[in-house]
């Protein structure tokens, strides 16, 4: 099946019908395996047994930016290419980037107050992240805000756009200003900072959550497309009301759904 | 498995890991069946798509 061919939504269901299973079934392997690294990893000489946290916190952390990275590039397919799955795939992802982004906050705050002794403080890496969470609930509320989904997906694509301007400031934060937050000891210039025993379950988990949103996001796409297949029955049966009333023929059926 | 002092806080998190992953996961599942649902009583209500095919039938 060629990649052209997942546009057209009625294959993109039977494609999601087939992986589903294996992607939900590849997650909790890749959970289970990241987990047992995780809790067999050493006490760091400094943290002690609180880096456990950062095994968790990290994918989030990632995620958080990676999930509104695609849906910056869905953005593009909506408003350039206009690909009928675009805006599908990115009102799909939000409310799981919005969930990984919460994730990211609360593990932080949660590491944050035995090693900073506070769970919060306005630095430029804090603030840039809860930011982002606002954006992702501002998208949230837009696409619930519009009914029709064609224009409250122009009008999220461009907002998704505009706010991916946030994930270099995100990133690059704390090389930029003097903050609380440890600058970055993995994805940096000159390789990672972090010992093997660390960075193993740390990779793992990331890899498995990376797995578990891609499982999330077929499965939400696939409730998307079948959302609007609801919608457009409902006009079509909202259509048939109008003219059979407009025509004076016998009782008209009940609009199934409406308010 | 000793977690030391931190006990609390390490737990605390994973356990709020695991409830937001199952509230998201729970969302999605009920979410699919309420649109399967709502597509099956409109076909039966004798509305279909142009196509002809079933909306609610995915495989």
């Amino acid at each position: 099946m060629a990649l052209l061919d997942l546009a057209n939504p009625s294959r993109f269901l039977t494609l999601a019908a087939r992986l589903l299973p294996w992607l939900a079934a590849v997650t909790i392997v890749l959970l289970a395996a990241g987990l047992y690294l995780s809790a067999t990893a050493p006490d760091d000489y400094q943290q002690g047994a609180t880096v456990k946290i950062m095994f968790i916190h990290v994918p989030n952390a990632w995620l958080s930016m990676f999930v509104w990275g695609i849906m910056s590039v869905a953005s593009l397919g909506t408003l350039v290419w206009r690909h009928p799955l675009a805006d599908v795939a990115a009102k799909a992802a939000a409310p799981i980037g919005a969930s990984f982004t919460f994730l990211a906050l609360v593990t932080g705050s949660l590491w944050g107050r035995p090693m900073w002794g506070t769970y919060w403080e306005w630095d430029a890496r804090l603030t840039s992240v809860l930011i982002l969470f606002l954006m992702y609930l501002g998208l949230i509320a837009l696409w619930r805000a519009v009914e029709d989904p064609s224009r409250a997906a122009r009008a999220a694509a461009v907002l998704t756009l505009v706010g991916a301007i946030n994930l270099p400031i995100i990133k690059f934060s704390v090389d930029w200003w003097n903050t609380l937050h440890q600058p970055a000891s993995v994805m940096r210039m000159g390789g990672s900072t972090l010992d093997k025993a660390f960075l193993i379950p740390l990779l793992a988990m990331a890899i498995a959550f990376s797995f578990l949103f891609v499982t999330l996001h077929v499965a939400a796409m696939r409730n998307e497309i079948l959302r609007r297949r609801v919608r457009s029955l409902q006009m079509q049966q909202a259509r048939a009301f109008v003219s059979e009333v407009s025509a004076g023929t016998s009782a008209p059926t009940q609009i199934i759904g409406a308010a | 498995m000793d977690l030391g002092p931190y006990t609390s806080f390490i737990a605390t998190s994973y356990l709020a890991v695991l409830l937001v992953v199952v509230l998201l996961i729970g969302w999605i599942a009920l979410d699919y069946r309420a649109q399967k649902a709502r597509l099956r009583t409109l076909e039966q209500s004798g509305i279909s798509r142009r196509s002809g095919r079933s909306a609610a039938d995915i495989r």
